[in-house]
Parts: structure tokens; C-alpha cells; sequence
């Protein structure tokens, strides 16, 4: 997937590398290989690689990781969609797919 | 299949026909849902280990690590695929890197290709219709005559974008230049309205010509754009940063179009 680059630097992806107990979750279940294990814990060795998936966030241990919350996958439509609803203070109507 | 040679057992999570991991993502493949098929199918008096292992890609709404204290299976993530799943077992279950990243082939892409039309296929037809309508107007009101010849011209323009940003874009994503999609698109569209102009060059006048090749540009780009969705690769924060970009010029390129296609007969 290394041919594959979306846009660098862009992703919502914190470690907090203090809380990290180096098990290597995130490692195994990153589908894009951003984190590496060094003296101990993890790190963010490829930044741009994150899609913002969550599967990190979602198994840490110890909640060392942060990942946009958003719901992320969708159609153009959906993420209009979700803009307008934050504009008229209404529930995401899904897009019709 | 791929599990025909394997002595094993399946615990089926029904995800309403989503894969796996739009699944997790939207929390139909999740923690709970899990450890509620565990128990519904008491998988406890089924096997005598504890052991489940999970498809990687149900890592986004499966906390693996939870899943002891709601149902007493330990939850261990497996390959991506399942067809890796034969050499994760003889590998002492541990993934490796190409069981564990994802892949984004060409033939990968080509199967999304007919998503990408059949979702266009409703508004294309609500398109025609308007656009029909508005083509017809013109200094005698209403020509049908004229509404039928340009509908058709912008039939074929609509066709040559949908080519360029919805079959083109997606086959060729990693050859066409730069990140964006949106712009992936416009440069997919160039090809599109180069054969539209040579289309359209001897059938109707320059304004026309701009308006159509304005259209090609704009719908192109949005389809393209759209095609993050069905990405591997994109993240939500990027895609946001895209489309705040991408969609201002789109409706402006779009605007063009519809103002000079509506002024044109009053031109010619």
C-alpha cells in the first residue's frame, strides 16, 4: 500500500508515548503499518499512512491513542450531508446509497 | 474456500450483507455484537478452547481485549483476508506485514467501478430531465426541437465525465498525478473533453461547447471526489480538507455552464 498516498501530515492521530505500555496492539491491527515498536513503545513512524480507521484507538489498553471520532467512511454525499446537519442542528439523513 | 482444508469452526456476525470492515466502522461488526453471538450461539458448549480469532479489519469496532470479561473468549486478530488464514494458523497464529496490510489492485479497483455508476444513475436521470426542460428554452420560449438536440449534447458530455471521473479515475488512481481527488478528476477530464470538443465542434456553437466542456470538468471532478468513499487509503480529516476545496469550484464550474447553456440560444 506504500504506492497508495493520501494527503501527509493531514490525519487526526495523537500517541501519547508517557501512557504507552509498548504491548503493540496498534501494530498488529493498523491495516497500514504507521506504528513501530522503539525501546519499548510505540511510535508513529508513518503519519501520513493513517486513514483514521480507529482499529488502534479502538483496542488500546491503556487509551494511549487518539484518532478523529468522526464516522469515516462514505460517499461525498454523506459527508455533505453531515456538514448540513451540523449547519441545521439535525440528525445525518444518509446520503441514498 | 479458503477454509476447506481447515478443521474449524465459524462464528457467523451478521453485518446485513457490509463487509467486515465498513462494518466495524459503523459499528455493526462491534464488542457487543460479538460477545452477543458468542453467547446466542453458546459457542462455550461448542468448543472447549477460548480462543476466537477475529478478521483484522473488525479492528475498528472490536476492542479484542474486552471481549474476555463479556463472554470468556479471548479475541486474537487474525489476517486481513481469510484466504491468509491457513498460513496465520501454521504461522503460530502471528500475522505478517502482508497479512496485515491492505492491497488496493487494479482488479480491487475495477470491482467498485460498477458501485461508482449504479450510484450516479438516479440523479443522472433527474439531471436529463431538468436539463432537458431549461434546454428548450430559447427566443421562440419553447422549441422542442431544440430541447431534444441539446439534451442529447449533454448526454454525451455527461457520459464522457461520468468515463473520466467515475471508470478512468478509479482504474488509473495511482498513475494520474498528485493527491487529491478532486484534482485527480480534472486532470481524468481533460482526455473526456478533448473528445467532447471534437464531438460537439461541428454539431453546435463555441458557447455551447464551453458550457458542456465546463460540465465535463466540474461533474468529473465530483465523482472523483465521491471516489474516496470506496477507497482503502483516505482519511475523513483529508476528505473534509478536499471537498472544502474541490466543491466551491465545482459548483462555480457548474453555475458557468448552466448560465452560458441557458444563454446560448439567445446567441445563436
Amino acid at each position: 500500500m506504500k504506492t497508495f498516498r493520501y494527503i501527509e501530515n493531514i490525519a487526526l492521530l495523537k500517541l501519547d508515548v508517557e501512557t504507552c505500555i509498548g504491548c503493540g496492539t496498534c501494530i498488529d491491527v493498523c491495516p497500514h503499518g504507521v506504528f513501530a515498536l522503539q525501546n519499548g513503545k510505540a511510535q508513529i513512524t508513518d503519519h501520513g499512512g493513517c486513514m483514521e480507521c480507529g482499529a488502534c484507538a479502538c483496542n488500546c489498553p491503556v487509551n494511549a491513542l487518539f484518532v478523529n471520532p468522526d464516522d469515516g467512511c462514505g460517499c461525498a454525499a454523506l459527508i455533505i450531508n453531515s456538514w448540513l446537519a451540523r449547519i441545521t442542528g439535525k440528525n445525518i439523513s444518509g446520503c441514498g446509497c | 474456500m479458503a477454509l476447506s482444508t481447515l478443521n474449524l469452526w465459524v462464528l457467523v456476525i451478521d453485518t446485513r450483507g457490509i463487509n467486515v470492515w465498513c462494518a466495524a466502522g459503523k459499528g455493526t461488526f462491534s464488542t457487543e455484537e460479538v460477545i452477543y453471538q458468542v453467547k446466542r450461539c453458546r459457542l462455550a458448549e461448542c468448543v472447549h478452547h477460548r480462543s476466537l480469532i477475529l478478521p483484522q479489519l473488525a479492528a475498528p469496532g472490536v476492542a479484542a481485549l474486552k471481549l474476555k470479561e463479556g463472554c470468556g473468549f479471548r479475541g486474537k486478530f487474525g489476517p486481513v483476508r481469510i484466504t491468509d488464514l491457513p498460513r496465520f494458523l501454521n504461522n503460530d497464529m502471528q500475522a505478517d506485514e502482508q497479512m496485515r496490510s491492505v492491497t488496493f489492485s487494479l482488479r480491487e479497483r475495477m470491482a467498485l467501478i460498477p458501485v461508482e455508476v449504479c450510484l450516479i444513475y438516479k440523479p443522472l436521470l433527474a439531471t436529463l430531465l431538468c436539463v432537458g426542460l431549461l434546454s428548450g428554452i430559447g427566443p421562440d420560449i419553447f422549441s422542442l426541437n431544440s430541447a431534444i438536440s441539446r439534451s442529447l449534447q449533454f448526454l454525451v458530455a455527461t457520459l464522457l465525465a461520468i468515463t473520466a471521473g467515475a471508470i478512468i479515475t478509479p482504474l488509473c488512481l495511482p498513475w494520474i498525478p498528485g493527491r487529491q481527488f478532486w484534482l485527480k478528476g480534472i486532470l481524468a477530464a481533460i482526455p473526456a473533453a478533448l473528445a467532447g470538443i471534437m464531438w460537439f465542434k461541428d454539431v453546435t456553437s463555441i458557447l455551447s461547447v464551453i458550457a458542456l466542456c465546463s460540465w465535463i470538468f466540474a461533474s468529473a471532478s465530483y465523482m472523483a471526489m465521491n471516489f474516496t468513499g470506496s477507497t482503502p487509503f483516505t482519511s475523513l480529516t483529508g476528505v473534509e480538507r478536499e471537498m472544502r476545496r474541490g466543491i466551491p469550484l465545482q459548483i462555480a464550474a457548474t453555475c458557468t455552464a448552466l448560465f452560458i447553456w441557458l444563454a446560448e440560444p439567445f446567441f445563436s
